[in-house]
């Protein structure tokens, strides 16, 4: 095998996580208790007997189970399979026979065991690789040291080391007690990354099996005996509090254990989650106005205001916009909205809590740990030691699970009743419940000169509780001489979440539709344009540029070049290229004019995020992020009405299907750069080239999501495909 | 309270071969029966409106949506859930669903492949129209929706 040798970067951390080795056999290493009560259900990371802990995230018992551990978030990103292969990768592990296990939340085992961002995967890859490689190194080490050989002569496949002179072979398992008395080296050596062997394969999720067979593997799913369930009713109002309680009917009801109180929530807490759903309508709650009590009418007037008034936050200022606009042969101007989003994981939210005099457990989906901790133990007043953290299975997340609101509401009812209670949340509660993608409206303006170059670009952002609803160093940041981006917020009682990509989800359609709208009156070609804004920003860049020009040229031919850009008869194409999370994707939508109506036939994607790990994942990844964009970008709308939300299930709020699904070919740059995330990239740029197309085929201009509402499509029935 | 118990009235369900009992309700859906009196967790809760298909089950064979069917309305009915779909997770479907490598997060999947497994077995050979009108009533908020069309293809070719 060909070795790099690599400096070790952050070898305080490597020295941290590889510490338990110097004592040798298993030596109490920091195992939860929650793992030593053992759960009713789950199978965690439970200590196997003999276990030779390597490092945080690997151990090796001596007779044969390697288990590596993995510790994000698992939420169909499938971190759980990925961060795995890249351990298994540089230990040259027998994938077929590796364990792996969710670990639970540990700060002094791990660090970063949060699923957001799209960044576990550039935080952790080295880090894993040199878990791996570091394990493998103290194995051939004490190969070496049995056969009396030099390690040069040692070569490693398949959890097994070979002496090829002699023929011999010693499995890691034989290995393992040996190679954990052997001191870890201050400097591991990494693969040559051409000698991969597993990372860019394609691999199946590896929890496949239990799901496919029903395991209970969800929050949803987690039983404890003596267990109780709580719903809590919340305001249906924002802006609304409290004013008094009749729980009477409630408490008499079969199955119910107590109804009580907290801050601005009542809690129905029974056995059976039927039995507390009834109890439930039978609380008497009445509310008063505690703050603004808003509708979506409201939010279209406030944005228009917020758009013309005087002051707001500059963001970015380059060169002079006033006097490109005075002197503009041509100016382009237009507004883009959308809507509040719920971000509706198909497994609503839940979690288990169960507050003890001598300390707390809690279970359940989160896709971040610490945080939740952190809250419980704020709200006890406790130490965050006192509390155990075990993480379930997630059904699915998109930033929803960031929150630890719902975490925070187990711990407090089961203090209050002194038992174990898990909170579960219905649909409606999910999605009348107050975490939502902001409603946001964008005005662009752009100048050109004679020559249809692009001399001026000014974009002002207001949003809803949306702090800085622009990205402003984002293309074409960087390739226009006179620039102002800037953005107002307006305060609202509606309370607002990370939602997959946040603000880049819609922002990147309102940018990517208006650079069309520019290309067009600049009568220059969409693809042609943007390669022509990202040379001006490459030989003569204006201020700060955080965006890898090369790398978004790459996306953008290679996206140009598989779909066939501008050679197609029958169908219109529409272009999109975004940069977000580190990450690279160019879309190209294709889209048929069938008697008037648009009938969205094919996406092609290409992207870039460097190594490739997991082939099956990534390109579902980037599938699931296009089908996600394109559903939400198409259908979905939350409207408020006095403080409420108006659509409370999927009878009247509509989500993607599967008919609705065009095909989608993925494609990746192959460039050997250290990966980046793929849980949010593929997303912001599909509304745009779906728009682009749609507008190329009708001349009907999208600005509003979601599209199925819009007046352009008024008699177009979109999502027909065949 | 004891009296209130005792009038519930008692339902001996079939349920993947086997009789349960459950003192429940008469108005307790097929769903909070499975999952919190039965303690089969496989079928899941995602809307309670029967609009997202996860907790899709088969009664007599027939795919239904268990959250807003009523336990009084089984009869001497015959449920299959996703455990009882097969013994070893080897259903065609369920092989098909592993090979094309669908799940994401995997809360759906249960949902689908009880939808898909009661389609093929009256329709066999679907056209991909007919596997699309099945699968319709099935969210997927992953978007694992061209896995899923094609392990359904899989699946019905693995059945011959």
């Amino acid at each position: 095998m060909i070795m790099s040798s690599i400096t070790n970067t952050s070898r305080r951390n490597f020295l941290k996580m590889s510490a338990t080795i110097s004592g040798g056999l298993f030596l109490g290493f920091n195992v939860s208790d929650a793992d030593a009560a053992g759960l009713s259900i789950l199978d965690p990371a439970e200590v196997l007997e003999g276990d030779i802990v390597f490092n945080s995230y690997l151990s090796i018992t001596p007779d044969g189970i390697i288990t590596i551990s993995s510790p994000n978030p698992e939420v169909g990103q499938n971190i759980k399979t990925s961060f795995p292969m890249i351990v298994a990768e540089e230990l040259d592990a027998d994938w077929a026979t590796v364990r792996i296990v969710q670990a639970p939340l540990d700060n002094k085992r791990f660090e970063r065991q949060l699923t957001g961002g799209s960044g576990a995967i550039p935080h952790s890859w080295e880090r894993l690789r040199k878990a791996g490689a570091t394990a493998r190194h103290l194995l051939v080490e004490a190969a070496a040291k049995r056969w009396g050989v030099p390690t040069s002569s040692l070569t490693t496949e398949k959890s097994k080391v070979f002496h090829k002179e002699t023929g011999r072979s010693l499995t890691y398992a034989e290995l393992a007690t040996e190679a954990s008395a052997i001191p870890v080296p201050a400097e591991v050596r990494l693969k040559d990354k051409s000698s991969f062997s597993l990372i860019g394969t394609a691999v199946r999720n590896i929890d496949n099996p239990d799901i496919i067979s029903g395991k209970p593997i969800f929050g949803l799913d987690f039983y404890r005996e003596g267990m109780l369930i709580a719903m809590i009713q919340r305001p249906v109002s924002f802006g609304m509090k409290i004013k008094s309680v009749d729980s009477a009917a409630a408490k008499a009801m079969p199955g119910i254990v107590d109804v009580v109180q907290f801050k601005n929530n009542v809690a129905v807490v029974g056995k059976s989650t039927w039995q507390v759903l009834k109890a439930r309508k039978m609380v008497k709650i009445e509310y008063e106005p505690d703050g603004a009590i808003e509708s979506s009418a409201d939010h279209d007037r406030i944005f228009k205001e917020l758009l013309d008034k005087g002051e707001a936050t500059q963001r970015r200022k380059d060169g002079d916009v006033e006097a490109a606009f005075k002197n503009a042969a041509r100016i382009v101007r237009s507004e883009y909205q959308c809507p509040f989003l719920p971000h509706n994981p198909m497994e609503p939210m839940n979690f288990f809590a169960h507050v003890r005099p001598d300390g707390v457990e809690l279970v359940g989906p989160t896709q971040t740990p610490d945080l939740a901790r952190n809250e419980a133990a704020k709200l006890l007043g406790i130490s965050p030691e006192k509390i155990t953290l075990n993480l379930t299975r997630l059904g699915g997340g998109f930033g929803r699970r960031l929150k630890a609101d719902y975490v925070v509401e187990a711990v407090e009812v089961s203090n209050i009743l002194k038992a174990p209670v898990k909170v579960i949340w219905t649909r409606e509660d999910d999605m009348g419940g107050g975490s939502y993608r902001p409603a946001v409206r964008y005005r662009f303006e752009a100048s050109l000169d004679a020559q249809g170059n692009l001399t001026g670009y000014r974009l002002r952002g207001v949003g809803i509780n949306a702090g800085n609803c622009t990205r402003e160093d984002n293309f074409p940041s960087g390739a226009v001489d006179n620039l102002l981006i800037e953005s107002v917020e307006h305060k609202s009682p509606i309370t607002i979440g990370p939602w997959r990509a946040p603000i880049t989800n819609f922002l990147a359609f309102a940018e990517q539709s208006f650079l069309d709208e520019v290309a067009e009156a600049a009568k220059q070609d969409p693809v042609a344009f943007r390669l022509k804004l990202l040379d001006r920003a490459k030989t003569s860049p204006v201020g700060a540029i955080k965006y890898d020009i090369d790398r978004m040229k790459g996306v953008i031919k290679l996206a140009a070049e598989k779909s066939g850009w501008g050679t197609k008869k029958n169908l219109s194409q529409g272009f999109s290229v975004y940069f977000s999370h580190r990450s690279y994707v160019a879309q190209v939508a294709e889209v048929e004019n069938r008697k008037g109506k648009p009938v969205i036939q094919k996406i092609h994607a290409a992207v870039d995020c460097g190594i490739v790990i997991n082939k099956s994942g990534a390109e579902q990844q980037v599938r699931g992020g296009i089908v996600d964009g394109m559903g939400h970008a198409m259908f979905s709308n939350l409207t408020f009405k006095q403080g409420a939300a108006e659509q409370l299930n999927f009878n009247a709020y509509r989500l993607i299907r599967l008919k609705e699904v065009p095909e989608i070919d993925v494609h990746f740059v192959d460039n050997g750069i250290d990966p980046t995330g793929l849980g949010e990239p593929a997303l912001p740029p599909t509304g745009a080239a779906i728009a682009n197309a749609i507008y190329k085929a009708t001349g009907k201009r999208l600005r509003n999501q979601p599209f199925v509402l819009q007046e352009e499509l008024k008699g177009v029935k979109l999502g027909d495909r065949l | 309270m004891e009296t209130i118990k005792n009038s519930m009235p008692k339902y001996t369900l079939q349920v993947n071969g086997k009789p349960y009992e459950a003192d429940v309700d008469a108005d307790t859906p097929i769903l909070w029966v499975l999952r919190d009196h039965l303690g089969l967790l496989g079928t899941k809760y995602g809307c309670g409106i029967g609009q997202c298909g996860a907790c899709t089950i088969h009664l007599n064979g027939n795919a239904l949506r268990s959250c807003n069917v009523p336990v009084s309305a089984v009869g001497a009915g015959k449920i299959t859930t996703i455990e009882g779909l097969s013994a070893n997770a080897d259903h065609p479907v369920q092989a098909a669903w592993q090979e094309v490598d669908v799940p994401q997060c995997g809360y759906c999947q249960a949902g689908q492949i009880m939808t898909a497994a009661a389609l093929l077995a009256r329709n066999p050979k679907p056209t991909v129209a007919q596997i699309e009108d099945a699968m319709q009533p099935n969210l997927c908020r992953c978007g694992t929706y061209h896995r899923i069309r094609e392990a359904v293809v899989l699946a019905s070719n693995k059945m011959k």
